[in-house]
């Protein structure tokens, strides 16, 4: 079983302290974040949830040409929903989870190894932080 | 918990004890909810008890961790299959060949460990994707190009030890690696090249070291866990430029890949070129074959001459061809008017000259940029699926010949027929430069999740795998499902060559842990089973 629409992003971000994060420490030199995206975030002043947002989902869900996750919701949802994951206020955390883990049509599941389960939480934050009560 | 075939019970639970011991216990995934993230999302057998599906994955985080892990698995002779990001999707993905295998998972090993602008190369590990090297080096202003294949969260080792391909100038991966790190399956480590010399400054520089060159053999094969790898990088070009020759005529074909063979044989055009058709692709044809197979010669669709009538008619080229020059722009621009001279001997040959691009870029303008041929890594091609579960790809190897692409669009055109099917579920049908001397042709078929369309479409696959072998044309590389079909049909004096991959595999791997079946190499133990 699989759903959901192409999730990736990232940048070059500095490992955080605290949550399992799937990757060890550089072993010389700055860390490398592995993630999808062609550019660097500060994410100064943002939750990490947006940042790994950014870092994990972006290159399919954001903004700009050749977002393909974006291009399938547009298709899908016309104007009924926004496009932008980001935007949504709709998306519960059972959602969220099931696409990531699952997939959804050419959307692969992703595993463990590549977003851990405590930085899907934070993504999930940050997804439904404007949800309504 | 699922059991790999051949172990009992009872070791697989000290195995995975003594897993937990050496990576920790967050880094072995026993769970059906995790182990399941580890099936291949694009698998063709969807809801078929034949789908093989692990029966844990352990995920080291360096080589210390890779030697433990081998170790222990060879102790108790149980299969791993080896992923680097597990992003191998229309070839298998993360998933193994033969079910119950343990995927051992080098994700987490995403160290870039050195980028130089001034020899041009990179040494990485198996979890660094073409998104974290392009990254690393914009964030570093590195004077240096990656290539990248079209998606582009796929790990360069995993990709290159796959054979995949991209579209710059150092387009051919497994060709622009230079020195390997591996783990053999009794854990021993091994460094080729100038690697296998301690000390050594040039392992990134010279590919060859001292005796037999061994690199090979770990590229779509099982003989060893490869943990780092080196590879040239492009110097960052002073200008780029792209340009389009088009000619009218069906058999104008012949003379179009015949010059741009020895354009791009003498490197005056560098990159991946691919033959295309604005006649084939057009509305008017597509609706007068009835499908979108446009390379496909269909038996009993239109005829050459009557396409050429609508060639004319609607003022539509029957090929064309863009090339890309890299370098300063006086050079790109002699290039390119090199090129127009060479064509302009086809009658009627057109041009359309592209931009000439001033480098470096503005990263601020990737957007705007041809990405691909820029090395800058994306998803796009996601976007151009289509409505389906996923793909996989056929994709032959033919001879850079117009005489060839010809032969090919008779041969799989009949081969459609025959099987009763139209051929319309392929993805891209033109013949590519992905490697330099020869031409690939990418068919991809829809996955669904639809137990009797997957069925039909291995069926077709096998078909055209068979149809290109008797025309003598084989696979690049595969998707695990076909890699025996494919194995079988490279078979020159009774399979020798296989014969000399198992003489292998039975010396350097005698438990057959490592990636069982990859590419049609089976350890002895297995081999029976898969004949």
């Amino acid at each position: 079983m699989r759903s959901g629409f192409l999730a990736s992003l990232a940048f070059a971000l500095a490992t955080q302290p605290g949550a399992a994060s799937p990757h060890p420490p550089q072993q010389q030199g700055e860390r490398i974040a592995s993630s999808w995206t062609t550019t660097t975030i500060s994410g100064e002043g943002q939750s990490r949830g947006y940042v790994e947002y950014q870092k994990y989902c972006s290159a399919c869900h954001g903004e700009g040409v050749g977002r393909p996750g974006t291009i399938a919701l547009q298709a899908k949802y016309k104007d009924a929903l926004p496009a932008l994951l980001d935007k949504r206020t709709d998306l519960t955390p059972q959602l969220i989870k099931m696409y990531v883990r699952n997939g959804i049509t050419v959307m692969p599941n992703f595993r463990k190894t590549e977003i851990s389960d405590p930085e899907l939480d934070r993504i999930v934050a940050y997804l439904t932080r404007n949800n309504r009560p | 918990m699922r059991v790999p075939p051949g172990v009992t019970p009872k070791d697989f639970s000290d195995a995975i004890e003594q897993w937990q011991e050496a990576l920790g216990h967050e880094w072995v995934f026993t769970s059906d909810e995790d182990v399941d993230l580890y099936r291949d999302s694009y698998s063709p057998f969807w809801h078929e008890d034949i789908e093989p599906v692990p029966s844990s994955a352990v995920a080291p985080a360096d080589v210390e961790q890779v030697v433990a892990a081998v170790k222990i698995a060879n102790t108790y002779k149980i299969p791993l299959w080896t992923i680097s990001t597990g992003k191998n999707l229309g070839y298998g993905g993360s998933a193994p060949l033969l079910g119950g295998s343990v995927v051992l998972d080098l994700k987490r090993m995403d160290r870039i460990l050195e980028v130089n602008d001034k020899n041009h190369y990179a040494l990485v590990e198996p979890g660094v994707s073409y998104f974290d090297l392009y990254r690393y080096i914009q964030d570093q202003g590195l004077k240096v190009w990656i290539d990248v294949p079209d998606p582009g969260w796929g790990s360069l080792i995993g990709n290159a030890l796959d054979r995949g391909g991209g579209y710059t100038p150092l387009r051919d991966h497994f060709d622009a690696h230079c020195g390997m790190e591996v783990v053999l399956a009794d854990g021993e480590i091994v460094r080729t090249g100038m690697g296998a010399l301690p000390g050594s400054h040039t392992w990134q520089q010279y590919r060859y070291g001292f005796g037999p060159y061994v690199d090979g053999m770990f590229s779509q094969g099982n003989f060893g866990v490869v943990t780092k790898m080196g590879f040239w990088l492009l110097p960052e070009p002073e200008g780029f430029k792209s340009g389009t020759v088009a000619v009218r005529r069906h058999d104008d074909l012949v003379p179009l890949v015949e010059t741009l063979n020895y354009l791009m044989n003498s490197n005056l055009v560098q990159g991946t070129t691919t033959i295309g058709s604005p006649l084939l692709a057009s509305g008017a044809v597509r609706s007068a074959t009835g499908g979108g197979a446009a390379l496909v010669a269909t038996p009993g669709g239109p005829s050459v001459e009557e396409l050429e009538e609508i060639g004319r008619d609607q003022n539509l080229p029957y090929w064309n061809c863009q090339m890309n020059f890299y370098g300063p722009p006086k050079v790109v621009e002699a290039e390119w008017e090199c090129a127009k001279e060479k064509y302009s001997k086809i009658s009627g040959a057109t041009f359309v000259e592209g931009p000439t691009y001033q480098l470096p870029y503005d990263p601020k303008d990737v957007d705007k940029l041809p990405k691909r041929q820029f090395g800058i890594p994306s998803l796009t091609i996601f976007g151009l699926m289509g409505r389906s579960e996923g793909h996989m790809w056929f994709s032959p190897i033919i001879p850079m010949t117009g005489e060839a692409v010809f032969e090919a669009q008779r041969v799989f055109g009949q081969a459609y027929h025959d099987m009763g099917v139209p051929a319309i579920n392929q993805i891209f049908v033109f013949p590519s430069s992905f490697f330099p001397r020869s031409f690939v042709i990418l068919c991809g078929f829809p996955i669904y999740h639809d137990v009797e369309k997957n069925r039909r479409s291995r069926e077709v696959f096998r078909g055209l795998v068979k149809a290109a072998a008797e025309h003598g044309w084989g696979e690049y590389r595969t998707h695990t499902a076909f890699m025996d079909t494919v194995s079988d049909v490279y078979s020159f004096n009774n399979h020798a060559l296989r014969h000399f991959h198992e003489t292998i595999k039975d010396a350097v791997d005698p438990n057959g842990i490592l990636s069982p079946g990859r590419c049609g190499v089976w350890p002895k133990g297995l081999r029976k089973a898969h004949a």
